[in-house]
């Protein structure tokens, strides 16, 4: 009911719109067709300054209220995001200057040229000079922002240092499948036709000795605080991306073509609770290449943990070849220990698994 | 001025009787048919193109609106959802399925139907042959085959709304797997064949298009129209055209191995897939990358292709309305001519993060950037057209001041685009969104209504209402402004384009209300395209009759036709042009026309 309300009064109101338009055009008449033209023009060239200052209050007010919502307040939370900052500010000096002066000048010519009856313009087809001055500068100005942009992206692109933890990392959707290459530091192999939901959710190759003792997790990964990550990236399916915003990085996950990325995070998860004030805080890892309806929802996390917590966390991991066959556990063949009294020291995420299984 | 307003008095159905009548005393061949639908005047054809634009536009408008309301208001519902979506919007709450089938036929339809057809299609074939002095185009029938070829893609595209496992949901820009397999989306199954197929239809038309309006510019000009005396308008889109038939054909082969992997089983972009469901596939091979170099290949010049008409049309009507010639008139054709070449060059900066080999990275970013050089020239050319002008602001003028400063604030972003290492933290969050919907979509729909309200005399005989056109003006670009510029913000938080909820995300959430206030903000604008509408289809019976050729004492040749041009544009014979087309304000003149010689004491410049 209340749909049809709102329509009708918007109709009227178009209506009345309409009608004061047609009116005015016979009162343009009736007044004599120059003197409104000249009325309509001082209008929108006033209009027009007001547009500029309103518009400069709006970006500033704009800045007052959004700046704090976006990442920037408490800086990047990892090393090479850093640089990523720091060139944020030195485009965003360069580009904001020159969108205050040239807004300024055109919403200012417009006003103080407007029609004035009996003017002479300037004319004034083009000036040699001045075209070079304007090809010139923007290409040196530019040529610096290149320097340092590529600068920066040679040193994020570069490989990773040798001390790097390695951790293979899988979309699929909608979800994040994590490898750690386990005590012999080197991932398996893997062939997708083994894939298989139940026990083998990466496909990987058995018989090769070296998968035997990787770990695959889910949803959430650890990884240490100062020690530089890197990440092989891949899809099980469609194209997604690994986008981590904290961190300032972002890498695509293709089906067969692996990609890579690494840094090295400043902050664990807790002391970024703490910075922020924010006890829900976490590292989340979005999706940011569109993969299908669930898209939205392809959440995973990233724990910062100390050193000790990752090898703590580490110690109570068992490599998923046990999870394909049981019975090659060798805890199997003893009775077991009662795994459920150990500490809990990671607090789950639960939310996250909550909404990845909804999809 | 004031001679040749006077208003119409008469009534809709007689004026109307009035107009067929003096046609068909000038044409009695023509049929209803003839003339309204297979017609091969370009005038005629123009007016169906942005006909078909408009219903497009207002289509493709609202799927906006509604999928905002999703973005806006997540947790509410509206029970009028259901019954015009049906089971795409199940207890009056969008669905994720529909919600990605409309922000992708958005995209889509925007980008190609309406700014694309509706933009090159209508100016082009109105401007191109009235400008050079030109009876028709090239090719009357390729013209109109044209114009039926992209109708019937609109047709299928129309189609792909209404089949079992809804339209196409991948994204406009169709990335495969995505698009390849109908086991990954259900989007991706008929809805997908039908995109295809119309998209498919949609190059065809854009080719035919585009090597008639080339054809006429270089061969149809009248005597005395060098290539240096043309409007700039013609410039750019002659450079529209021929950046479309060099890059379509690209998207096209594109698109024929898209259709092969997804209908005979071949390889060409699949490999290592396991889909849930369906299991392993076959393929393996394939590169899911090369897909977006060929589509980007299109893409980025397609940017341009839907910018460089509005630059033009801009640059004419700055002109006519500041009294002053355009500054640096050579300067503008060779920006022109930088950005039509520099376009093929940027594609991978679409790619930056999708693991292209670092040194290539690093050449798309010293290309991407130049482009900005030849922008920035363009910029400071208008800002000295407007500096001592005597600036007339009709709704025309109002839009093209509008497209400039839009395009500075969208152009701008495009910097920090460009910049790979920046890149990575914006590349596909809601920055992307505000950079090219700042520069591409507002700023070339700004342009294009400039060129509606500056030419509607001229296709029609009669003016648009002022007053509504100046509502129209400052709601829209005020709207435009607080709809984009918040989601920079949004994308320096890392907030994701094509998020169907934001609200599990803790690193996303905070911009609930901001989301909310951008979604009421977009009903309003959408609302006022409404009232241009009605102005324009008001305007068309009823709007004031004009009573001198040349309204806006303008130089360039279509104001030297009659009112209501015929077939064949000018009466008599096509008149001979002695100058460029903007010498306004010389030696005190207040215009001086193309078709008026060179006067022997007249100043040189
Ligand atoms: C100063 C000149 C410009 C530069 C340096 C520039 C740079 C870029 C870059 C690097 C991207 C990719 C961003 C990403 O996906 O991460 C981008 C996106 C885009 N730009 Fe520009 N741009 C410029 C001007 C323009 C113009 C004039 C237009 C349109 C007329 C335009 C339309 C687009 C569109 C449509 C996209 C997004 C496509 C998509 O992913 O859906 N840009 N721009
Ligand atoms: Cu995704
Ligand atoms: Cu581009």
């Amino acid at each position: 009911m209340t749909m049809y309300l709102v329509i009708a009064v918007v109709i009227l109101f178009f209506v009345v719109i309409f009608q004061i338009a047609k009116a005015s055009e016979y009162v343009a008449v009736l007044k004599g067709e120059k003197n409104s033209k000249l009325q309509s023009n001082k209008i929108n060239g006033f209009l027009m300054v007001v547009f500029l200052v309103l518009g400069l209050i709006g970006v500033w007010y704009c800045n007052e209220l959004l700046f704090p919502k976006t990442l920037f307040r408490f800086g990047s939370a990892s090393v090479q995001g850093e640089k990523v900052d720091s060139m944020l500010w030195v485009t965003i000096a360069v580009t904001g200057s020159v969108f205050i002066a040239t807004q300024i000048l055109l919403f200012w010519f417009a006003y103080k040229y407007q029609e004035k009856p009996g003017k002479k313009v300037f004319y004034f087809p083009h000036n040699t000079n001045l075209e070079l001055l304007w090809t010139v500068v923007p290409a040196i100005v530019l040529t610096v922002l290149v320097v340092i942009g590529l600068r920066n992206w040679f040193s994020f692109t570069s490989e990773a240092p040798k001390d790097a933890m390695v951790i293979e990392v899988t979309g699929k959707q909608f979800g994040w499948i994590f490898r750690y290459p386990g005590a012999d530091n080197q991932l398996g192999k893997k062939y997708y036709k083994n894939i298989d939901n139940a026990s083998n959710s990466l496909g990987l190759v058995w018989d090769d000795k070296m998968s035997q003792d990787d770990i695959v997790t889910e949803q959430t990964v650890y990884i240490v605080k100062d020690k530089p990550c890197k990440f092989i990236i891949g899809s099980r399916d469609v194209i997604h991306d690994v986008g981590l915003s904290q961190f300032r990085m972002k890498m695509d996950a293709v089906p067969g073509i692996p990609t890579t990325m690494w840094f090295t995070p400043k902050y664990t998860t807790k002391e970024m609770q703490e910075r922020t004030g924010n006890p829900n805080f976490a590292y989340e890892i979005s999706c940011d290449q569109m993969c299908g309806n669930g898209h939205y929802s392809m959440k995973g996390i990233i724990q910062v943990v100390t050193q000790s917590e990752y090898d703590e966390w580490m110690a109570k991991q068992k490599p998923y070849y046990y999870t394909a066959f049981p019975d090659k556990e060798p805890s199997n063949s003893k009775p077991s220990v009662d795994s459920t009294k150990k500490v809990v020291v990671f607090k789950e995420i639960s939310n996250t698994q909550k909404s990845n299984s909804k999809i | 001025m004031s001679s040749e307003v006077a208003l119409d008095f008469h009534s809709g159905v007689s004026s109307l009787h009035d107009t067929h009548h003096s046609h068909d005393e000038h044409h009695h061949h023509e049929t209803f048919i003839s003339k309204y639908v297979f017609s091969m005047d370009h005038k005629m054809i123009a007016k169906q193109f942005l006909i078909t634009g408009m219903f497009w536009a207002v289509l493709g408008g609202f799927m906006s609106v509604l999928f905002r309301l999703q973005l806006g208001y997540p947790d509410s519902t509206f029970p009028w959802l259901e019954d015009i979506l049906g089971k795409w919007a199940k207890g009056g709450h969008i669905t994720p399925e529909a919600y990605y089938a409309l922000v992708t036929t958005h995209g889509t339809v925007l980008v190609f139907f309406v700014l694309t057809a509706g933009l090159s299609g209508t100016f082009a074939n109105f401007l191109i042959p009235l400008q050079v002095g030109a009876r028709d185009m090239a090719s009357p029938f390729m013209n109109m085959l044209s114009f039926w070829f992209f109708f019937t893609a609109g047709i299928v595209m129309l189609s792909s709304i209404f089949v079992e496992t809804g339209p196409f949901s991948g994204g406009w820009t169709a990335y495969p797997p995505l698009s390849a397999l109908g086991d990954a989306s259900p989007g991706s199954k008929t809805g997908m064949d039908l995109w295809i197929v119309s998209m498919a239809l949609f190059v065809v038309s854009s080719l035919l298009g585009g090597l008639n309006y080339i054809a006429t510019v270089l061969n149809m000009r009248t005597k005395g129209m060098s290539m240096t005396r043309l409007p700039l308008t013609i410039w750019a889109l002659f450079f529209t055209a021929v950046l479309g038939v060099l890059s379509f054909p690209v998207l096209f082969s594109g698109f024929i191995l898209l259709i092969f992997d997804r209908n005979f089983g071949t390889s060409f972009y699949l490999s290592d897939i396991f889909v849930n469901g369906a299991g392993a596939l076959p393929n393996e091979g394939g590169s899911a990358i090369l897909y977006q170099h060929l589509f980007w290949f299109l893409g980025h010049p397609e940017v341009y292709i839907i910018l460089l008409p509005a630059m033009g049309m801009v640059s004419e009507i700055l002109s006519t309305n500041a009294r002053k010639p355009i500054f640096g008139y050579m300067a503008m054709i060779g920006s022109m001519f930088a950005i039509a070449i520099l376009a093929f060059l940027v594609w991978a900066h679409h790619m930056f993060v999708t693991g292209l080999n670092p040194f290539l990275g690093s050449i798309f970013v010293l290309l991407t950037l130049l482009i900005a050089v030849p922008s920035a020239i363009k910029v400071f050319n208008w800002l000295t057209t407007l500096w001592r002008g005597n600036i007339r602001f009709t709704p025309a003028m109002l839009f093209a001041i509008g497209f400039v400063s839009l395009f500075i604030s969208g152009g701008l972003t495009g910097i920090w685009l460009g910049n790979s290492a920046l890149d990575i933290h914006l590349h596909d969050t809601y920055f992307v969104i505000a950079h090219f919907h700042i520069v591409m979509g507002v700023a070339s729909m700004f342009g294009m209504f400039a060129g509606i309200y500056h030419w509607f005399p001229k296709m029609y005989g009669r003016f648009l209402n002022n007053t509504l056109g100046y509502v129209h003006f400052w709601i829209t670009i005020a709207g435009a402004y607080l709809i984009f510029w918040p989601m920079h913000y949004e994308g320096l938080a890392g907030m994701p384009r094509r998020y169907y909820d934001y609200s599990i995300w803790e690193s996303f959430k905070q911009f609930s209300d901001l989301n909310r206030f951008i979604s009421t903000v977009a009903m309003i604008v959408f609302a006022t395209q409404i009232l241009f509408l009605a102005n324009f289809f008001y305007s068309i019976f009823k709007g004031r009759k004009l009573r001198t050729a040349n309204p806006w004492g303008s130089n360039t040749l279509e104001w030297t036709t009659p009112i209501k041009p015929g077939h064949g544009n000018w009466p008599g014979e096509i008149p001979e042009v002695y100058r460029w087309a903007y010498d306004y304000g010389k030696d005190g003149t207040d215009f001086i026309s193309q078709t008026t010689p060179v006067g022997a004491d007249e100043s040189v410049h």
